[in-house]
């Protein structure tokens, strides 16, 4: 349908549409105009993705010089195909309607390991391996070697691309993984270069939150995209853990050690090609007394490795003196490990900042602060200068000399934490240096300031409020959408306690106690005797799901859950996860029905979704809190309260209750489908964490459905299945929670008219 | 000498058989053994008659063998060679492995027919009853009966039976009892084993190697209930027992199907990283490495093990009879670009919104009705028997009627005031016609059931499955295409014709005589089946005159 969202020509590729999808378009466009930032949440299954892509590129076509792209983050790899078929979709419905394509270009990016064609790298599983040899094959030395000598291996996509494909521009159309390698294949083009050359010009990019989060890689990919656009993060619930991955770093003993050895390696090399070709050294310390901008200039394959940050000021100063000559600067990086290695050579826990890190390196090794913040990029020139063509092996001291920029660059927000051993195992040795970032603002800042309109979505984003403060922006627009219903298809119940009035909870006094774990056994077998197809089950850890499953065999439970259903369980392995949960796939398709215990925050948790038969019923054990004994978790909550005046048991509840929210909004993918949501703590009735959950959970959990023994749960689950499993047609959706365009309309005027006598009184 | 062109597979001299020396023959079709130097047959035994043979223990002195015939009648060979013991044993065990080989193809042989109709009539009581109901009055031949009306019986035999599933927990069935002396008891069931068997290959392999020969059957089932394999919450790779590379050749499975990969890529998590943080970024504790020796995360695994062979078990057995290997070989082919499709597939499926989406749309992609006829389609089948034989004038006739009936509809409607039936009318009407009315006395259909006594209804049942059986077959053979088909229903009408008078018949007087308001109703619908076939039947016959 086309629609008019507040005067904007909208191109809906469907017949029908959803009120909430109308509500999300008209607060979207407001952020669109208001060229500011956006924070919205509409629940999972509602057409999420299709209304943003219809909204943005109807916005696109009808503005083309206030939004000129659109930048669309998601998380996984299947979910970045989806939105691609999405948008394909969408443009063939453009076609369709005006007869003739609309001239934009729709891109996805992905690493190597999804794009590379070429016959043998491809066949590696690891990412890691296929960068490491497809730079290999494709860096500046390597093909001027080749020039020389033709024996050296070179990749012929690469050379096909580099031969002719900068120059043309791609044709219009919606570019999946498949369709770019295919054309690629096509034309004897490199699909991965392709498309990190295409980005700056195609009009819908298409990628993984990394190519904007992370500095590493953001800066190589994502440079020189224009301000005006659009950026969309899509599931974006677990954004701050992301920023936060993205800049923190640790060491450990085995990273010393081998970065010790690549030191020698480096050595060897360097004292190698001073006796060979002397002339390679000096031209490079010409270059770095130049300065560094031009030392990377036009050498997109070389960067392979790039510095974390790049501070302007540090592309334009020189590198200082003392780490310009290559032997100068390996010595440097010599005395950096050692001192990395006394550090890691504590009896006890050691919490410092950076800014004292930076005195104690001062004080002990006499190394200076600026140096530092030079060495990831020393280090990158010297790779280069070097010739190496296997970079793997670097990784180690790669990942110090990151270490040593970040420490000496930013003295806020972030964290030192030294701990000698592990906490579970106090007697065996395992130091680490965690260098961790506690503010998730820093990651995500230059992209707020950077694009015009930043928008972030997902189906559980409750509280809202939370989400401006850790990630220090203003949004012009912040709403939370609900799921209008012709039949009430969720159900969420809280069960507070087992058959025998015993109070079920995973609160930590009471977790391993026996009548806790029975009466959460019980339950699942209640519902799994009464709840057909699949159901899947989440824990609050890994290690208390296996002892729970321990002690369940012991009890019994194991075998009277397997009467019901077959039973799958997620392991800590995710190849093997993979295998278990296409066999529970199997098993709720063959009609058997299985059950699967998981683990919240686990993947399972994060990026599969159970629609329909796969997950009929969703069991939430225990409320999913955080670690709180780690110490980094502590050092970012006290960070928490004294910049952001976040108390501590607000954010621990924040985020439990996003992560329960995201566990059991997995078994509802749509207003087709139905699910029963149960939450097995007491706790969860308080009114601190049921007001944490999404607005269209919180709708549909009544009072009385707060405070359930097992067996009452049960009695309304079955009354409640009885009646969701009576046929469903569009008739009875249609006016409530399905609109016709003529529906929509009629609607509109109505408020229109509601509206105007409101003015006439002011 | 019996016919001679038998032939002799076996031939073995110094055989005693009650005190004369003689040859034993095995030939193809029986046993016989000869007096030494005579012509004659002294027995003979048709192997289709022996039951059983049997052999005299090891050790004894006398070396003989015995055949069982099924009459209970046994004759003993005793083996006399004279070059000693060896040799008679030698000899002994010559025939007695032929015979071995021998008999069971006999035994299967000897009525296996009549036995089979046995069983599908005492198994099928619906079949029973129609040979009871057809045969035995002589309806239809017991050949044709067999051949034709019991097809689908016969049939359904020789198809494989359907494969009984696995249930999830058979394991925990087996539920222990302590003996009262510091023992548990474990019951097991035929059923139980064959689960055993069809989840865990390499348990029936150990099976197969050690029962008979090392272990009897009970000791190999105590050996696997006090095994670690057994005991999930063991760890059997340190334990050193019978089924200990059981569960390495299961786990090597296990290994080498997750190697294998997963194809759908909505469920693969291990691609689900689009970029993987490297080593030693990020700020989330790792997981533990190399720890997965914990007795819980062992038992997790097998869990999952378990489910999956219970599901590949029943999964095996509905793929593996049919032709495998073609599958397999164009499998193969296909899969390269079938991921791409699939996968394509997988998340179009995702995304879809059925109930967005336009209903029309969703017609287009069905399957198109490919018709040849278009008239034949929108008409639908003409009823045969209502065209017979009328003229176009009559045609005509009844057509103008129809439309002067029609007329005087409309006119009636057109006009406002004209009522068809006053209110008054009516409702006097509906009175009459309600239970209890005027027009209602004589009405008693829903009494039928409480009027008819149980063995009638009983037999009203059997009548109509019997003359529906036959009817069935009639009505199959129309259109006719063949002289054979033709000949097919002059038959099935004589058969209709000797049911009515054998088996309606008689019913029908029976009713008169014992309930005699009710004698018509109840077959009168039986009867217009009937009439409706013969009518048929005349008509195809005027057609096939003409």
């Amino acid at each position: 349908m086309r629609l008019s969202v507040d005067g904007l020509l909208v191109y809906f590729p469907y017949d029908y549409i959803y009120p909430e999808q109308y509500a999300y378009m008209c607060e979207l466009k407001k952020a669109l105009d208001a060229k500011g930032h956006g924070l919205l949440e509409m629940p999972s299954g509602t057409g999420k993705t299709t209304t943003l892509l219809s909204l943005i590129v109807a916005y696109m076509i009808e503005h083309p010089h206030d939004v000129r792209k659109l930048i669309y983050c998601s998380r996984t790899v299947p979910e970045i195909e989806k939105v691609m078929e999405e948008l394909k979709k969408l443009l063939e419905y453009y076609e369709q309607q005006d007869g003739q394509y609309p001239n934009l270009v729709g891109l996805v990016l992905s690493s190597r390991k999804n794009m590379c064609i070429h016959p043998q790298v491809s066949t590696e599983r690891e990412g890691k391996i296929v960068d490491g040899k497809c730079h290999s094959l494709t860096a500046s030395y390597v093909r001027e070697r080749h020039n020389i000598d033709d024996t050296t291996p070179i990749c012929q996509y690469y050379e096909g691309f580099a031969l002719d494909g900068k120059e043309s521009n791609l044709p219009c159309g919606v570019y999946t993984l498949d369709d770019i390698k295919q054309y690629g294949r096509d034309r004897n083009w490199c699909p991965y270069f392709l498309a990190r050359f295409a980005i700056i010009h195609a009009n819908i990019v298409v990628y993984s939150y990394h190519y904007l989060l992370d500095p590493k890689i953001a800066d190589v990919v994502s440079k020189e995209l224009t301000r005006e656009s659009v950026v969309v993060f899509d599931e974006a619930h677990n954004i701050d853990n992301v920023c936060i991955d993205s800049m923190s770093v640790k060491i450990h003993k085995r990273t010393i050690e081998r970065a010790t050895s690549n030191i020698g390696t480096l050595e060897k090399h360097v004292a190698e090609m001073r006796e060979e070709d002397h002339r390679k050294l000096q031209e490079e310390y010409q270059r770095l007394v130049e300065g560094l901008r031009d030392a990377s200039i036009a050498r997109d394959t070389d960067l392979i490795l790039s510095n974390p940050i790049l501070p302007d000021e540090v592309l334009q100063e020189a590198v200082p003196g003392n780490i310009r000559n290559a032997e100068h600067f390996i010595s440097f990086l010599k005395r950096f490990v050692e001192y990395l290695k006394t550090r890691l050579r504590v009896q006890h826990v050691v919490q410092e900042s950076p800014v004292g890190f930076l005195k104690d390196i001062q004080q002990k090794v006499c190394i200076e602060r600026k140096p530092l913040r030079f060495c990831a990029e020393r280090l990158a020139s010297l790779l280069r200068t070097l010739e190496i063509t296997d970079m793997t092996d670097f990784s180690p001291i790669v990942l110090i000399t990151h270490l040593a920029t970040l420490v000496s660059t930013y003295t806020k927000g972030f964290t030192i934490i030294v701990e000698p051993f592990d906490d579970k195992t106090p007697t065996v040795s395992n130091p680490i240096l965690h260098f961790s970032c506690l503010d998730s603002s820093i990651a995500i800042k230059p992209v707020f300031e950077r694009f015009q309109s930043v928008v972030i979505t997902s189906g559980t984003l409750s509280p809202l409020d939370m989400y401006p403060k850790i990630l220090d922006f203003h949004p012009v627009v912040m709403s939370s959408f609900t799921m209008t219903l012709a039949r009430p298809c969720l159900l969420p119940m809280i069960v507070s306690k087992g058959n025998d009035q015993v109070a079920i909870s995973s609160k930590f006094e009471t977790r391993e106690d026996n009548a806790v774990i029975r009466n959460y056994g019980q339950l699942l077998v209640e519902v799994a005797a009464n709840v057909p197809d699949g159901i899947v089950c989440f824990f609050t850890s890994y290690l208390y799901l296996e002892s729970v499953v321990a002690a369940w065999y012991d009890q019994g439970v194991i075998d009277s859950l397997q009467r019901y259903k077959l039973l799958f369980i997620e392991t800590q392995d995710s190849a093997e996860t993979s295998f278990a949960l296409m066999y529970y796939i199997k098993a709720c398709e063959s009609g058997r029905g299985a059950v699967l215990l998981s683990v919240a925050r686990g993947k399972v948790s994060e990026g599969v979704d159970f629609d329909h038969h796969l997950g009929r019923a969703v069991l939430m054990f225990g409320i999913p809190y955080v670690y709180t004994q780690s110490r980094i978790l502590k050092a970012r909550l006290d960070y928490l309260r004294d910049q952001f005046q976040i108390r501590e048991n607000d954010f621990l509840t924040f985020d439990a209750m996003r992560h329960a929210a995201q566990c059991v909004g997995r078994a509802l993918r749509g207003k087709t489908d139905y699910g029963i949501m149960i939450f097995a703590d007491k706790r969860f009735a308080r009114s601190d964490k049921r007001s944490k959950l999404p607005k269209w959970i919180q709708e549909h959990l009544k009072d009385n459905l707060c405070n359930l023994s097992t067996e009452e749960a049960v009695q309304i689950a079955k009354r409640w299945l009885r009646q969701m499993a009576q046929p469903f047609t569009r008739e009875d959706q249609l006016g409530i929670s399905l609109l016709t365009l003529e529906q929509l309309q009629s609607l509109e005027d109505k408020k229109l008219q509601e509206q105007v006598p409101e003015k006439m009184e002011l | 000498m019996a016919t001679s062109s038998e032939d002799v597979l076996l031939q073995v001299s110094n055989v005693r058989f009650k005190k004369g020396d003689g040859t034993l023959f095995l030939m193809d079709q029986r046993l016989i053994w000869m007096v030494e130097n005579r012509d004659t047959v002294a027995v003979s035994h048709p192997y289709a008659d022996i039951k059983s043979q049997k052999i005299s223990p090891e050790g004894k002195a006398k070396v003989q063998l015995q055949v069982v015939l099924h009459n209970g009648v046994s004759s003993t060979f005793h083996f006399i060679n004279k070059s000693g013991m060896q040799a008679q044993i030698a000899d002994r065990d010559r025939v007695k492995e032929m015979l071995q080989s021998l008999l069971p193809k006999f035994k299967r042989k000897i009525d296996k027919e009549l036995e089979e109709k046995n069983r599908l009539l005492s198994t099928n009581p619906t079949l029973l009853q129609l040979y009871k109901d057809l045969v035995m009055t002589e309806v239809v031949s017991s050949e044709e009966f067999w051949t034709q009306h019991a097809q689908q019986y016969t049939q359904k035999n020789k198809q494989p039976v359907q494969e009984i599933g696995v249930s999830g927990a058979f394991l925990a069935d087996i539920k222990p009892q302590t003996d009262g002396c510091n023992g548990l008891k474990y019951n097991i069931t035929p059923d139980i084993i064959e689960c055993i068997f069809k989840t865990y290959p390499a348990v029936k392999k150990k099976y197969i190697e050690n029962v008979p020969s090392k272990l009897t059957e009970s000791q190999f089932w105590t050996k696997f209930f006090q095994s670690h394999y057994f005991h999930r919450d063991r760890k059997y790779a340190e334990s050193k027992d019978l089924f200990t590379d059981c569960g390495k050749i299961d786990d090597q499975e296990m290994k080498k199907d997750i190697q294998g990969g997963v194809k759908d890529p909505l469920v693969n998590l291990t691609e689900f990283e689009d970029k993987s943080l490297d080593e030693g970024y990020g700020a989330g504790n790792e997981k533990p490495v190399g720890n997965m020796g914990t007795v819980s995360q062992a038992m997790i695994k097998r869990f999952n093990q378990h489910s999956i062979m219970v599901l590949k078990a029943t999964n095996n057995k509905a793929n593996g009879t049919s032709n495998d290997n073609q599958k397999l070989e164009t499998q193969e082919e296909i899969t390269v670009s079938d991921d791409h499709i699939n996968k394509k597939q997988k998340i179009l499926e995702k995304i879809t919104y059925d109930d967005l989406q336009g209903s029309e749309k969703e017609q287009n992609n069905g399957v198109h009705l490919n018709l040849s006829k278009v008239e034949r389609y929108l008409h639908g089948p003409m009823p045969d028997t209502a065209t017979e034989h009328i003229n176009t004038s009559e045609v005509a006739y009844i057509m103008r009627g129809v439309i002067q009936e029609t007329k005087q509809w409309q006119s009636r409607l057109r006009n406002p005031n004209h009522a068809l039936v006053t209110p008054s009318a009516a409702i006097v009407a509906l009175g009459e016609l309600s239970p209890g009315g005027a027009l209602m006395r004589g009405f008693q259909e829903q009494s039928l059931a409480q009027l008819v006594p149980a063995d009638v209804e009983k037999e009203v049942r059997n009548l109509y499955l019997a003359l529906c059986e036959l009817l069935a077959h009639f009505w199959k053979c129309f259109p006719p295409t063949s002289s054979q088909s033709d000949q097919k229903i002059v038959k099935m009408h004589e058969a209709l014709q000797r049911f009515q008078s054998a088996k309606l018949k008689p019913f029908e007087d029976k009713l008169i005589r014992e309930l005699s308001p009710l004698s018509q109703h109840l077959t009168k619908h039986l009867n217009q089946l009937l009439n409706a076939a013969y009518q048929k039947f005349s008509n195809w016959q005027k057609i096939k005159i003409r």
